[in-house]
Protein backbone atom coordinates (compact mmCIF):
# COMPACT_ATOMS: atom_id res chain seq x y z
CA UNK A 1 0.00 0.00 0.00
CA UNK A 2 2.47 2.42 -0.88
CA UNK A 3 1.71 3.49 -4.31
CA UNK A 4 0.97 7.15 -2.88
CA UNK A 5 4.45 7.36 -1.98
CA UNK A 6 6.13 6.61 -5.35
CA UNK A 7 3.63 7.62 -7.92
CA UNK A 8 5.41 7.59 -10.99
CA UNK A 9 2.58 6.08 -12.70
CA UNK A 10 -0.55 7.70 -13.94
CA UNK A 11 -3.82 6.01 -13.02
CA UNK A 12 -6.22 4.56 -15.68
CA UNK A 13 -8.38 7.66 -15.68
CA UNK A 14 -5.90 10.15 -15.89
CA UNK A 15 -3.81 8.35 -18.95
CA UNK A 16 -7.03 8.00 -20.70
CA UNK A 17 -7.75 11.41 -19.82
CA UNK A 18 -4.64 12.96 -21.06
CA UNK A 19 -4.41 10.33 -23.99
CA UNK A 20 -7.50 11.56 -25.43
CA UNK A 21 -8.20 14.92 -24.66
CA UNK A 22 -5.89 16.44 -27.26
CA UNK A 23 -8.60 14.95 -29.85
CA UNK A 24 -10.88 17.67 -29.15
CA UNK A 25 -10.00 21.24 -30.07
CA UNK A 26 -11.76 24.00 -30.39
CA UNK A 27 -12.86 24.63 -34.41
CA UNK A 28 -12.30 28.19 -35.39
CA UNK A 29 -12.44 27.81 -39.40
CA UNK A 30 -16.03 26.57 -39.06
CA UNK A 31 -18.37 26.23 -36.54
CA UNK A 32 -19.26 23.02 -34.80
CA UNK A 33 -22.53 22.71 -36.50
CA UNK A 34 -20.91 22.57 -39.98
CA UNK A 35 -17.84 20.40 -38.40
CA UNK A 36 -20.41 17.78 -36.96
CA UNK A 37 -23.18 18.13 -39.51
CA UNK A 38 -25.61 15.47 -38.72
CA UNK A 39 -25.55 15.39 -34.68
CA UNK A 40 -28.46 17.29 -34.57
CA UNK A 41 -31.00 16.64 -36.84
CA UNK A 42 -32.64 13.51 -34.98
CA UNK A 43 -33.75 15.00 -32.34
CA UNK A 44 -31.42 14.26 -29.69
CA UNK A 45 -30.38 17.22 -27.45
CA UNK A 46 -26.52 16.84 -26.26
CA UNK A 47 -25.22 19.50 -23.64
CA UNK A 48 -22.09 18.80 -22.34
CA UNK A 49 -20.07 15.33 -24.54
CA UNK A 50 -17.22 15.26 -21.96
CA UNK A 51 -20.06 13.59 -19.87
CA UNK A 52 -19.30 10.23 -21.91
CA UNK A 53 -17.17 7.76 -20.69
CA UNK A 54 -15.86 5.09 -21.88
CA UNK A 55 -15.92 2.73 -19.06
CA UNK A 56 -13.21 0.10 -20.18
CA UNK A 57 -10.89 3.36 -20.70
CA UNK A 58 -9.25 1.28 -23.05
CA UNK A 59 -6.28 3.62 -24.79
CA UNK A 60 -4.82 3.35 -28.19
CA UNK A 61 -1.73 1.51 -27.35
CA UNK A 62 -2.91 -0.88 -25.11
CA UNK A 63 -5.85 -1.66 -27.78
CA UNK A 64 -3.24 -2.66 -30.53
CA UNK A 65 -1.02 -4.42 -28.11
CA UNK A 66 -4.36 -6.63 -26.66
CA UNK A 67 -5.61 -6.99 -30.93
CA UNK A 68 -2.37 -8.15 -31.72
CA UNK A 69 -2.36 -10.98 -29.16
CA UNK A 70 -5.98 -12.38 -29.97
CA UNK A 71 -4.43 -11.93 -33.77
CA UNK A 72 -1.40 -14.10 -32.34
CA UNK A 73 -4.00 -16.42 -30.79
CA UNK A 74 -6.32 -17.10 -33.91
CA UNK A 75 -3.76 -17.50 -36.46
CA UNK A 76 -2.06 -20.05 -34.00
CA UNK A 77 -5.09 -22.16 -33.99
CA UNK A 78 -6.22 -21.52 -37.71
CA UNK A 79 -2.94 -22.99 -38.50
CA UNK A 80 -3.34 -25.72 -36.57
CA UNK A 81 -6.74 -26.35 -38.06
CA UNK A 82 -5.64 -25.98 -41.84
CA UNK A 83 -3.07 -28.61 -40.93
CA UNK A 84 -4.82 -31.16 -39.11
CA UNK A 85 -7.46 -31.89 -41.61
CA UNK A 86 -9.66 -29.95 -39.21
CA UNK A 87 -12.31 -29.96 -42.31
CA UNK A 88 -12.99 -33.80 -41.37
CA UNK A 89 -12.90 -33.55 -37.56
CA UNK A 90 -16.68 -32.10 -37.75
CA UNK A 91 -19.83 -34.25 -36.35
CA UNK A 92 -21.38 -34.31 -39.92
CA UNK A 93 -20.47 -32.03 -42.66
CA UNK A 94 -24.49 -30.72 -42.07
CA UNK A 95 -23.23 -28.82 -40.23
CA UNK A 96 -21.85 -26.50 -42.42
CA UNK A 97 -24.55 -25.11 -43.46
CA UNK A 98 -24.47 -22.80 -40.46
CA UNK A 99 -21.25 -21.80 -41.20
CA UNK A 100 -22.55 -21.22 -44.60
CA UNK A 101 -25.35 -19.11 -43.40
CA UNK A 102 -23.01 -17.30 -41.09
CA UNK A 103 -20.70 -16.77 -43.93
CA UNK A 104 -23.00 -15.59 -46.37
CA UNK A 105 -25.00 -13.40 -43.99
CA UNK A 106 -23.65 -12.34 -41.23
CA UNK A 107 -19.67 -11.83 -41.83
CA UNK A 108 -20.51 -9.00 -44.57
CA UNK A 109 -22.46 -7.97 -41.56
CA UNK A 110 -19.38 -7.33 -39.78
CA UNK A 111 -17.84 -5.14 -42.45
CA UNK A 112 -21.07 -3.21 -42.59
CA UNK A 113 -20.57 -2.42 -39.08
CA UNK A 114 -16.99 -1.11 -39.84
CA UNK A 115 -18.57 1.07 -42.14
CA UNK A 116 -20.84 2.51 -39.93
CA UNK A 117 -18.38 3.18 -37.15
CA UNK A 118 -15.74 5.16 -39.25
CA UNK A 119 -18.77 7.02 -40.39
CA UNK A 120 -20.14 7.46 -36.75
CA UNK A 121 -16.65 8.00 -35.30
CA UNK A 122 -16.21 11.17 -37.52
CA UNK A 123 -20.14 12.13 -36.97
CA UNK A 124 -20.14 12.11 -33.10
CA UNK A 125 -18.91 15.41 -31.14
CA UNK A 126 -17.35 14.04 -28.28
CA UNK A 127 -13.66 12.59 -27.93
CA UNK A 128 -14.73 9.52 -25.96
CA UNK A 129 -17.56 8.70 -28.63
CA UNK A 130 -15.28 9.54 -31.32
CA UNK A 131 -12.47 7.19 -29.76
CA UNK A 132 -14.12 4.47 -29.39
CA UNK A 133 -15.98 4.68 -32.74
CA UNK A 134 -12.81 4.18 -34.35
CA UNK A 135 -11.51 1.03 -31.89
CA UNK A 136 -14.91 -0.72 -33.25
CA UNK A 137 -14.65 0.33 -36.69
CA UNK A 138 -11.20 -1.43 -36.40
CA UNK A 139 -12.68 -4.25 -34.46
CA UNK A 140 -15.50 -5.01 -37.32
CA UNK A 141 -12.78 -5.03 -39.99
CA UNK A 142 -11.01 -7.23 -37.84
CA UNK A 143 -13.71 -9.92 -37.62
CA UNK A 144 -14.84 -9.33 -41.31
CA UNK A 145 -11.67 -10.73 -42.23
CA UNK A 146 -10.78 -13.52 -39.40
CA UNK A 147 -14.11 -15.26 -40.62
CA UNK A 148 -13.90 -14.90 -43.82
CA UNK A 149 -9.94 -16.31 -43.41
CA UNK A 150 -11.19 -19.33 -41.00
CA UNK A 151 -14.03 -20.13 -42.97
CA UNK A 152 -12.04 -20.47 -46.47
CA UNK A 153 -10.52 -23.56 -45.69
CA UNK A 154 -13.61 -24.94 -45.79
CA UNK A 155 -14.25 -23.68 -49.17
CA UNK A 156 -11.22 -25.72 -50.35
CA UNK A 157 -13.77 -28.86 -49.68
CA UNK A 158 -17.43 -27.88 -49.45
CA UNK A 159 -19.53 -26.36 -51.53
CA UNK A 160 -21.55 -23.22 -50.76
CA UNK A 161 -18.90 -20.86 -49.89
CA UNK A 162 -17.32 -19.67 -52.46
CA UNK A 163 -19.52 -16.72 -53.72
CA UNK A 164 -20.68 -15.29 -50.41
CA UNK A 165 -20.21 -11.98 -51.50
CA UNK A 166 -22.42 -12.26 -54.24
CA UNK A 167 -25.07 -14.02 -52.01
CA UNK A 168 -24.95 -11.51 -49.10
CA UNK A 169 -26.45 -8.66 -52.11
CA UNK A 170 -28.33 -10.71 -53.21
CA UNK A 171 -30.20 -13.75 -52.07
CA UNK A 172 -33.44 -13.56 -50.21
CA UNK A 173 -32.20 -14.92 -46.47
CA UNK A 174 -29.15 -12.98 -46.73
CA UNK A 175 -30.78 -9.81 -47.74
CA UNK A 176 -32.54 -9.58 -44.20
CA UNK A 177 -29.34 -8.78 -42.26
CA UNK A 178 -28.07 -6.83 -45.61
CA UNK A 179 -31.68 -4.68 -44.75
CA UNK A 180 -30.67 -4.53 -40.91
CA UNK A 181 -27.09 -2.80 -41.45
CA UNK A 182 -28.47 -0.51 -44.21
CA UNK A 183 -31.61 0.48 -42.55
CA UNK A 184 -28.99 1.04 -39.80
CA UNK A 185 -26.34 2.73 -41.94
CA UNK A 186 -28.55 5.23 -43.78
CA UNK A 187 -29.96 6.44 -40.13
CA UNK A 188 -28.21 9.28 -38.28
CA UNK A 189 -25.76 8.68 -35.20
CA UNK A 190 -27.35 8.03 -32.46
CA UNK A 191 -30.22 5.87 -34.37
CA UNK A 192 -27.10 3.65 -35.75
CA UNK A 193 -25.50 3.24 -32.26
CA UNK A 194 -29.06 1.85 -30.86
CA UNK A 195 -28.99 -0.39 -33.97
CA UNK A 196 -25.79 -1.47 -33.71
CA UNK A 197 -24.30 -0.96 -30.34
CA UNK A 198 -27.53 -1.92 -28.68
CA UNK A 199 -29.57 -4.32 -30.98
CA UNK A 200 -27.01 -5.59 -32.42
CA UNK A 201 -24.39 -5.84 -30.13
CA UNK A 202 -26.14 -6.71 -26.44
CA UNK A 203 -29.07 -8.36 -27.90
CA UNK A 204 -27.82 -10.15 -30.84
CA UNK A 205 -24.41 -10.94 -30.15
CA UNK A 206 -24.59 -12.83 -27.08
CA UNK A 207 -27.38 -15.32 -28.62
CA UNK A 208 -25.15 -15.70 -32.26
CA UNK A 209 -21.19 -15.56 -30.43
CA UNK A 210 -21.90 -17.33 -27.13
CA UNK A 211 -24.26 -19.93 -27.61
CA UNK A 212 -23.55 -20.88 -31.23
CA UNK A 213 -19.84 -20.59 -30.64
CA UNK A 214 -20.01 -23.42 -27.81
CA UNK A 215 -22.14 -25.18 -29.68
CA UNK A 216 -19.32 -24.94 -32.88
CA UNK A 217 -16.66 -26.15 -30.02
CA UNK A 218 -19.29 -28.87 -29.23
CA UNK A 219 -19.38 -29.99 -32.92
CA UNK A 220 -15.36 -30.19 -33.92
CA UNK A 221 -15.06 -26.89 -35.50
CA UNK A 222 -12.27 -25.73 -34.40
CA UNK A 223 -11.91 -23.06 -36.66
CA UNK A 224 -15.20 -21.36 -35.80
CA UNK A 225 -15.05 -21.13 -32.02
CA UNK A 226 -11.96 -19.70 -32.45
CA UNK A 227 -13.10 -16.71 -34.70
CA UNK A 228 -16.00 -16.61 -32.62
CA UNK A 229 -14.62 -16.12 -29.34
CA UNK A 230 -11.92 -13.99 -30.48
CA UNK A 231 -14.50 -11.72 -32.28
CA UNK A 232 -16.55 -11.82 -29.07
CA UNK A 233 -13.97 -10.54 -26.99
CA UNK A 234 -14.26 -6.96 -28.63
CA UNK A 235 -18.15 -7.24 -27.93
CA UNK A 236 -17.87 -6.80 -24.34
CA UNK A 237 -16.10 -3.86 -25.32
CA UNK A 238 -19.33 -2.78 -28.05
CA UNK A 239 -21.84 -3.63 -25.51
CA UNK A 240 -20.64 -1.52 -22.92
CA UNK A 241 -20.57 1.56 -25.43
CA UNK A 242 -24.13 0.62 -26.64
CA UNK A 243 -25.33 0.50 -22.95
CA UNK A 244 -23.09 3.92 -22.46
CA UNK A 245 -24.40 5.77 -25.43
CA UNK A 246 -28.38 5.03 -23.97
CA UNK A 247 -27.84 5.99 -20.98
CA UNK A 248 -25.56 8.88 -21.82
CA UNK A 249 -29.01 10.10 -24.35
CA UNK A 250 -31.10 10.01 -21.59
CA UNK A 251 -29.15 11.54 -18.99
CA UNK A 252 -28.46 14.40 -21.19
CA UNK A 253 -31.93 15.84 -21.24
CA UNK A 254 -35.31 14.71 -20.79
CA UNK A 255 -36.83 15.30 -24.31
CA UNK A 256 -34.41 12.23 -25.44
CA UNK A 257 -36.58 9.98 -23.45
CA UNK A 258 -39.16 9.23 -26.24
CA UNK A 259 -36.82 9.50 -29.72
CA UNK A 260 -34.74 6.75 -27.74
CA UNK A 261 -38.10 5.04 -26.49
CA UNK A 262 -39.02 4.34 -30.52
CA UNK A 263 -35.72 3.37 -31.78
CA UNK A 264 -35.56 0.81 -29.20
CA UNK A 265 -39.07 -0.69 -30.05
CA UNK A 266 -37.73 -0.60 -33.30
CA UNK A 267 -33.93 -1.97 -33.37
CA UNK A 268 -35.66 -5.06 -30.87
CA UNK A 269 -38.25 -5.70 -33.44
CA UNK A 270 -35.63 -5.80 -35.88
CA UNK A 271 -33.45 -7.49 -33.86
CA UNK A 272 -35.67 -10.74 -33.07
CA UNK A 273 -36.09 -11.13 -36.66
CA UNK A 274 -33.06 -10.97 -37.76
CA UNK A 275 -32.51 -14.00 -34.67
CA UNK A 276 -35.28 -15.89 -36.28
CA UNK A 277 -31.87 -17.38 -38.50
CA UNK A 278 -29.85 -17.66 -35.24
CA UNK A 279 -32.94 -20.05 -34.18
CA UNK A 280 -32.97 -22.32 -37.16
CA UNK A 281 -29.22 -23.04 -36.56
CA UNK A 282 -29.34 -23.55 -33.36
CA UNK A 283 -32.41 -26.20 -32.97
CA UNK A 284 -31.60 -27.44 -36.92
CA UNK A 285 -28.59 -26.93 -38.24
CA UNK A 286 -25.73 -27.76 -35.22
CA UNK A 287 -25.47 -32.07 -35.16
CA UNK A 288 -24.78 -31.99 -31.82
CA UNK A 289 -26.77 -29.17 -29.40
CA UNK A 290 -25.46 -27.37 -26.62
CA UNK A 291 -28.87 -25.65 -25.73
CA UNK A 292 -31.89 -25.36 -27.44
CA UNK A 293 -32.56 -21.42 -28.97
CA UNK A 294 -35.09 -21.11 -26.47
CA UNK A 295 -32.70 -22.00 -23.99
CA UNK A 296 -30.41 -19.15 -25.75
CA UNK A 297 -32.97 -16.88 -25.28
CA UNK A 298 -34.08 -17.73 -21.96
CA UNK A 299 -30.75 -17.06 -20.63
CA UNK A 300 -29.15 -14.06 -22.92
CA UNK A 301 -32.83 -12.55 -24.29
CA UNK A 302 -35.25 -13.08 -21.09
CA UNK A 303 -33.06 -12.75 -18.25
CA UNK A 304 -29.91 -10.18 -19.94
CA UNK A 305 -32.53 -8.22 -21.65
CA UNK A 306 -34.84 -8.17 -18.67
CA UNK A 307 -31.65 -6.78 -16.28
CA UNK A 308 -30.92 -4.21 -18.54
CA UNK A 309 -34.34 -2.89 -19.00
CA UNK A 310 -34.89 -2.80 -15.29
CA UNK A 311 -31.73 -0.66 -14.91
CA UNK A 312 -32.98 1.66 -17.60
CA UNK A 313 -36.55 1.94 -15.97
CA UNK A 314 -34.81 4.78 -13.74
CA UNK A 315 -34.58 7.30 -17.25
CA UNK A 316 -38.33 6.10 -17.71
CA UNK A 317 -37.32 3.21 -20.14
CA UNK A 318 -39.81 0.64 -20.89
CA UNK A 319 -39.08 -2.74 -22.33
CA UNK A 320 -39.57 -2.53 -26.03
CA UNK A 321 -42.91 -2.65 -27.43
CA UNK A 322 -42.83 -6.09 -29.12
CA UNK A 323 -41.58 -7.93 -26.05
CA UNK A 324 -44.29 -9.88 -25.31
CA UNK A 325 -45.02 -11.28 -28.75
CA UNK A 326 -41.39 -11.75 -29.44
CA UNK A 327 -41.75 -13.90 -25.73
CA UNK A 328 -45.03 -15.52 -27.05
CA UNK A 329 -43.38 -16.79 -30.84
CA UNK A 330 -39.52 -18.47 -29.22
CA UNK A 331 -41.11 -21.43 -29.11
CA UNK A 332 -42.80 -21.52 -32.56
CA UNK A 333 -40.09 -18.99 -34.48
CA UNK A 334 -37.13 -21.64 -35.44
CA UNK A 335 -39.66 -24.25 -36.62
CA UNK A 336 -41.36 -21.87 -38.96
CA UNK A 337 -37.93 -20.58 -40.45
CA UNK A 338 -36.59 -23.82 -41.35
CA UNK A 339 -39.58 -25.31 -42.81
CA UNK A 340 -39.81 -22.60 -44.81
CA UNK A 341 -35.63 -22.94 -45.86
CA UNK A 342 -36.82 -26.64 -46.31
CA UNK A 343 -39.29 -26.02 -48.53
CA UNK A 344 -37.04 -23.21 -50.47
CA UNK A 345 -34.52 -25.57 -50.45
CA UNK A 346 -33.98 -24.84 -54.28
CA UNK A 347 -33.32 -21.08 -53.86
CA UNK A 348 -30.87 -21.75 -50.99
CA UNK A 349 -26.58 -21.47 -51.28
CA UNK A 350 -26.63 -24.12 -48.41
CA UNK A 351 -28.48 -27.57 -48.23
CA UNK A 352 -31.77 -28.32 -46.44
CA UNK A 353 -33.03 -31.71 -44.75
CA UNK A 354 -35.69 -33.31 -42.71
CA UNK A 355 -34.76 -33.67 -38.89
CA UNK A 356 -33.97 -37.43 -38.38
CA UNK A 357 -36.16 -39.22 -35.47
CA UNK A 358 -33.40 -38.12 -33.16
CA UNK A 359 -33.43 -34.62 -33.81
CA UNK A 360 -37.48 -34.76 -33.37
CA UNK A 361 -37.38 -36.37 -30.53
CA UNK A 362 -34.49 -33.81 -29.01
CA UNK A 363 -36.94 -30.82 -30.10
CA UNK A 364 -39.79 -32.32 -28.81
CA UNK A 365 -38.26 -32.73 -25.53
CA UNK A 366 -36.85 -28.68 -25.59
CA UNK A 367 -40.42 -27.62 -26.84
CA UNK A 368 -42.86 -29.77 -25.28
CA UNK A 369 -45.75 -28.13 -25.49
CA UNK A 370 -44.95 -26.81 -29.38
CA UNK A 371 -43.46 -29.23 -31.03
CA UNK A 372 -45.36 -32.46 -31.67
CA UNK A 373 -48.65 -30.24 -31.86
CA UNK A 374 -47.53 -28.23 -34.69
CA UNK A 375 -44.30 -29.42 -36.13
CA UNK A 376 -44.12 -32.65 -35.68
CA UNK A 377 -47.18 -33.89 -37.61
CA UNK A 378 -45.59 -31.75 -40.48
CA UNK A 379 -42.42 -32.85 -40.98
CA UNK A 380 -44.18 -36.38 -40.62
CA UNK A 381 -46.33 -35.16 -43.65
CA UNK A 382 -43.11 -34.19 -45.42
CA UNK A 383 -41.07 -37.09 -44.81
CA UNK A 384 -43.93 -39.59 -46.11
CA UNK A 385 -43.67 -37.34 -49.24
CA UNK A 386 -40.38 -37.49 -49.97
CA UNK A 387 -40.53 -41.61 -49.32
CA UNK A 388 -43.29 -41.87 -51.80
CA UNK A 389 -41.22 -40.11 -54.06
CA UNK A 390 -42.78 -36.91 -54.36
CA UNK A 391 -40.82 -34.59 -52.06
CA UNK A 392 -42.73 -31.56 -50.59
CA UNK A 393 -40.73 -29.04 -52.82
CA UNK A 394 -42.21 -25.38 -52.79
CA UNK A 395 -40.80 -23.46 -56.51
CA UNK A 396 -43.29 -20.21 -55.49
CA UNK A 397 -41.47 -17.61 -54.45
CA UNK A 398 -41.74 -16.56 -51.20
CA UNK A 399 -43.64 -13.45 -50.43
CA UNK A 400 -41.20 -10.77 -48.62
CA UNK A 401 -41.65 -8.81 -45.80
CA UNK A 402 -41.19 -4.87 -47.01
CA UNK A 403 -39.30 -4.09 -43.36
CA UNK A 404 -37.46 -7.23 -42.56
CA UNK A 405 -37.07 -8.54 -46.02
CA UNK A 406 -37.73 -12.30 -44.47
CA UNK A 407 -40.99 -14.24 -46.62
CA UNK A 408 -44.03 -13.88 -44.73
CA UNK A 409 -43.80 -17.39 -42.59
CA UNK A 410 -44.84 -16.36 -39.31
CA UNK A 411 -47.93 -16.73 -37.45
CA UNK A 412 -50.45 -14.45 -35.52
CA UNK A 413 -49.82 -13.88 -31.80
CA UNK A 414 -51.66 -16.17 -29.82
CA UNK A 415 -52.37 -18.49 -32.78
CA UNK A 416 -49.78 -20.17 -34.20
CA UNK A 417 -52.38 -21.84 -36.80
CA UNK A 418 -52.81 -18.79 -38.72
CA UNK A 419 -50.45 -16.66 -40.88
CA UNK A 420 -49.60 -13.67 -40.21
CA UNK A 421 -49.81 -11.46 -42.63
CA UNK A 422 -50.20 -7.55 -42.93
CA UNK A 423 -50.70 -5.13 -45.68
CA UNK A 424 -50.49 -0.77 -45.95
CA UNK A 425 -51.27 1.26 -48.68
CA UNK A 426 -49.19 3.96 -49.71
CA UNK A 427 -49.15 6.48 -52.48
CA UNK A 428 -51.19 3.79 -54.82
CA UNK A 429 -48.73 0.80 -54.04
CA UNK A 430 -49.46 -2.24 -51.52
CA UNK A 431 -46.73 -3.06 -49.26
CA UNK A 432 -47.00 -6.25 -47.04
CA UNK A 433 -45.63 -7.25 -43.47
CA UNK A 434 -44.23 -9.86 -41.58
CA UNK A 435 -45.82 -8.56 -38.44
CA UNK A 436 -47.40 -5.45 -36.42
CA UNK A 437 -44.06 -4.40 -35.69
CA UNK A 438 -42.57 -4.58 -39.56
CA UNK A 439 -45.89 -2.55 -39.92
CA UNK A 440 -45.63 0.14 -37.71
CA UNK A 441 -41.94 0.32 -38.46
CA UNK A 442 -43.06 1.24 -41.95
CA UNK A 443 -45.93 3.49 -41.39
CA UNK A 444 -43.47 5.61 -39.25
CA UNK A 445 -40.51 6.22 -42.43
CA UNK A 446 -42.66 5.07 -45.44
CA UNK A 447 -40.34 7.15 -47.98
CA UNK A 448 -37.66 5.30 -46.24
CA UNK A 449 -38.57 1.54 -46.83
CA UNK A 450 -40.34 2.05 -50.27
CA UNK A 451 -36.63 2.12 -51.62
CA UNK A 452 -36.05 -1.32 -49.81
CA UNK A 453 -34.62 -3.38 -52.50
CA UNK A 454 -36.32 -6.56 -52.76
CA UNK A 455 -35.00 -9.89 -53.84
CA UNK A 456 -38.22 -11.58 -55.07
CA UNK A 457 -39.40 -8.11 -57.02
CA UNK A 458 -35.54 -7.99 -58.36
CA UNK A 459 -35.93 -11.35 -59.97
CA UNK A 460 -39.12 -9.50 -61.99
CA UNK A 461 -37.37 -6.14 -62.88
CA UNK A 462 -33.90 -7.49 -63.21
CA UNK A 463 -33.98 -10.87 -64.85
CA UNK A 464 -37.57 -11.35 -66.26
CA UNK A 465 -38.28 -13.87 -63.61
CA UNK A 466 -35.78 -16.25 -65.08
CA UNK A 467 -35.08 -18.29 -62.06
CA UNK A 468 -31.83 -20.12 -63.90
CA UNK A 469 -30.19 -16.54 -64.94
CA UNK A 470 -30.78 -15.48 -60.48
CA UNK A 471 -28.76 -18.39 -59.92
CA UNK A 472 -25.78 -17.46 -62.83
CA UNK A 473 -26.23 -14.15 -60.75
CA UNK A 474 -26.48 -14.86 -56.75
CA UNK A 475 -23.35 -17.47 -57.32
CA UNK A 476 -25.26 -20.35 -56.39
CA UNK A 477 -24.62 -23.89 -58.60
CA UNK A 478 -27.92 -25.38 -58.95
CA UNK A 479 -28.15 -29.00 -58.21
CA UNK A 480 -24.60 -28.74 -56.21
CA UNK A 481 -24.97 -25.70 -53.71
CA UNK A 482 -28.70 -26.23 -52.94
CA UNK A 483 -31.24 -28.61 -52.34
CA UNK A 484 -31.49 -31.88 -49.99
CA UNK A 485 -28.70 -32.64 -48.12
CA UNK A 486 -28.64 -36.15 -48.87
CA UNK A 487 -27.12 -37.21 -51.66
CA UNK A 488 -25.38 -33.97 -52.09
CA UNK A 489 -21.57 -33.85 -52.86
CA UNK A 490 -20.60 -32.32 -49.54
CA UNK A 491 -22.08 -35.59 -47.81
CA UNK A 492 -20.55 -37.90 -50.38
CA UNK A 493 -17.44 -36.49 -49.68
CA UNK A 494 -17.36 -35.88 -46.31
CA UNK A 495 -17.88 -39.27 -45.83
CA UNK A 496 -15.83 -40.29 -48.23
CA UNK A 497 -12.69 -38.06 -46.33
CA UNK A 498 -13.33 -38.76 -42.92
CA UNK A 499 -13.40 -42.85 -44.24
CA UNK A 500 -9.92 -42.08 -45.82
CA UNK A 501 -8.75 -40.08 -42.70
CA UNK A 502 -9.59 -42.78 -40.24
CA UNK A 503 -8.48 -45.49 -42.13
CA UNK A 504 -5.90 -46.82 -45.29
CA UNK A 505 -8.84 -46.79 -47.62
CA UNK A 506 -7.40 -45.45 -50.93
CA UNK A 507 -10.66 -44.27 -52.36
CA UNK B 1 -32.33 -8.60 -8.10
CA UNK B 2 -30.89 -9.61 -11.71
CA UNK B 3 -27.82 -11.05 -11.94
CA UNK B 4 -24.83 -9.55 -13.69
CA UNK B 5 -22.39 -12.27 -15.27
CA UNK B 6 -18.88 -12.29 -16.88
CA UNK B 7 -17.96 -15.44 -19.33
CA UNK B 8 -14.58 -16.24 -20.04
CA UNK B 9 -13.18 -18.42 -22.51
CA UNK B 10 -11.79 -22.10 -20.77
CA UNK B 11 -7.88 -21.67 -21.30
CA UNK B 12 -4.78 -21.93 -19.01
CA UNK B 13 -5.47 -18.14 -18.54
CA UNK B 14 -8.11 -17.59 -16.98
CA UNK B 15 -8.21 -20.42 -14.68
CA UNK B 16 -6.77 -18.05 -11.98
CA UNK B 17 -9.13 -15.39 -13.09
CA UNK B 18 -12.20 -17.38 -12.57
CA UNK B 19 -10.54 -18.52 -9.34
CA UNK B 20 -10.00 -15.11 -8.06
CA UNK B 21 -13.81 -13.72 -8.74
CA UNK B 22 -14.89 -16.89 -6.72
CA UNK B 23 -12.94 -16.20 -4.00
CA UNK B 24 -13.94 -12.73 -3.99
CA UNK B 25 -17.13 -12.83 -4.40
CA UNK B 26 -18.90 -15.64 -2.46
CA UNK B 27 -22.27 -15.64 -4.24
CA UNK B 28 -21.15 -16.16 -7.40
CA UNK B 29 -22.18 -18.93 -9.21
CA UNK B 30 -19.92 -21.15 -11.64
CA UNK B 31 -21.66 -22.83 -15.35
CA UNK B 32 -18.53 -24.67 -16.90
CA UNK B 33 -20.33 -24.89 -20.94
CA UNK B 34 -17.85 -26.39 -23.99
CA UNK B 35 -15.21 -23.97 -24.54
CA UNK B 36 -16.36 -21.12 -22.15
CA UNK B 37 -17.07 -20.50 -18.36
CA UNK B 38 -20.14 -18.29 -17.46
CA UNK B 39 -20.40 -16.54 -13.81
CA UNK B 40 -23.31 -15.07 -12.68
CA UNK B 41 -23.81 -12.90 -9.27
CA UNK B 42 -26.83 -11.07 -8.43
CA UNK B 43 -26.16 -7.65 -8.95
CA UNK B 44 -22.52 -6.86 -8.26
CA UNK B 45 -19.38 -8.43 -8.94
CA UNK B 46 -15.80 -7.20 -8.33
CA UNK B 47 -12.91 -8.90 -9.87
CA UNK B 48 -9.84 -7.60 -8.05
CA UNK B 49 -6.35 -7.30 -9.68
CA UNK B 50 -4.68 -7.89 -6.50
CA UNK B 51 -6.44 -11.11 -6.26
CA UNK B 52 -5.60 -12.44 -9.48
CA UNK B 53 -1.98 -11.17 -9.03
CA UNK B 54 -1.92 -13.49 -5.58
CA UNK B 55 -2.58 -16.48 -7.37
CA UNK B 56 -0.74 -15.99 -10.95
CA UNK B 57 2.20 -15.18 -9.02
CA UNK B 58 3.38 -11.99 -11.43
CA UNK B 59 2.17 -8.47 -11.90
CA UNK B 60 -1.23 -8.86 -13.80
CA UNK B 61 -2.63 -6.20 -15.77
CA UNK B 62 -6.99 -6.52 -15.52
CA UNK B 63 -7.02 -5.18 -19.51
CA UNK B 64 -5.17 -8.31 -20.01
CA UNK B 65 -8.70 -9.86 -19.45
CA UNK B 66 -10.04 -8.36 -22.62
CA UNK B 67 -7.93 -11.23 -24.42
CA UNK B 68 -10.07 -14.04 -22.79
CA UNK B 69 -13.19 -12.01 -22.68
CA UNK B 70 -16.54 -13.51 -24.33
CA UNK B 71 -19.46 -11.44 -23.09
CA UNK B 72 -20.29 -9.59 -19.64
CA UNK B 73 -23.38 -8.06 -18.31
CA UNK B 74 -24.10 -5.48 -15.90
CA UNK B 75 -22.80 -1.66 -15.39
CA UNK B 76 -19.10 -1.50 -16.13
CA UNK B 77 -16.74 0.51 -13.94
CA UNK B 78 -12.72 -0.54 -14.53
CA UNK B 79 -9.48 1.39 -12.63
CA UNK B 80 -6.49 -0.01 -12.50
CA UNK B 81 -7.25 -2.34 -9.39
CA UNK B 82 -10.69 -3.34 -9.68
CA UNK B 83 -13.38 -4.12 -12.78
CA UNK B 84 -16.99 -3.73 -11.05
CA UNK B 85 -19.90 -5.07 -12.81
CA UNK B 86 -23.20 -3.79 -11.57
CA UNK B 87 -27.43 -3.52 -12.14
CA UNK B 88 -28.60 -1.23 -10.39
CA UNK B 89 -31.90 -3.36 -9.38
Amino acid sequence: MDTQVTKKKLGLKERYKLLTRDLGWETTFHTKDEVYPYVKYEGIKINDWDKWEDPFRLTMDAYWKYQAEKERKFYAIIDAHAQNNGHLNLTDARYLTAIKMFLQAISPGEYAASKGFARMGREFGGVGTQVACQMQALDEIRHAQTQIHAISNYNKYYNGFHAFSDSRDRIWYTSVPRSFFDDAMSAGPFEFMIAIGFSFEYVLTNLLFVPFMSGAAFNGDMATVTFGFSAQSDEARHMTLGLECIKFMLEQDPGNLPIVQRWIDKWFWRGMRILSLVGAMMDYMLPKRVMSWKEAFDIYGVENGGALFNDLARYGIKPPKGWDVAAGAIEHMSHQLFLGLYQWSFGTAFHGWIPSDDDMEWLSAKYPTTFDKYYRPRWEHIKKLEAEGTPFKNYGLAKLCQTCQLPTVFTEPGDPTMMCHRETEYKGEKYHFCSDGCQEIFEHEPEKYLQAWLPMPALFSELNGDIGAWMDWVGLKNGVDNGDYVGSQDQINFDKWRGMATSNKQS
Amino acid sequence: MSNVFIALQANEETRPIIEAIVMDNPQAVVKREPAMVKIDAPGRMVIHKETIEGLVGRAFDLQEMHIHLITLSGNVDETDNSLTLTWNN
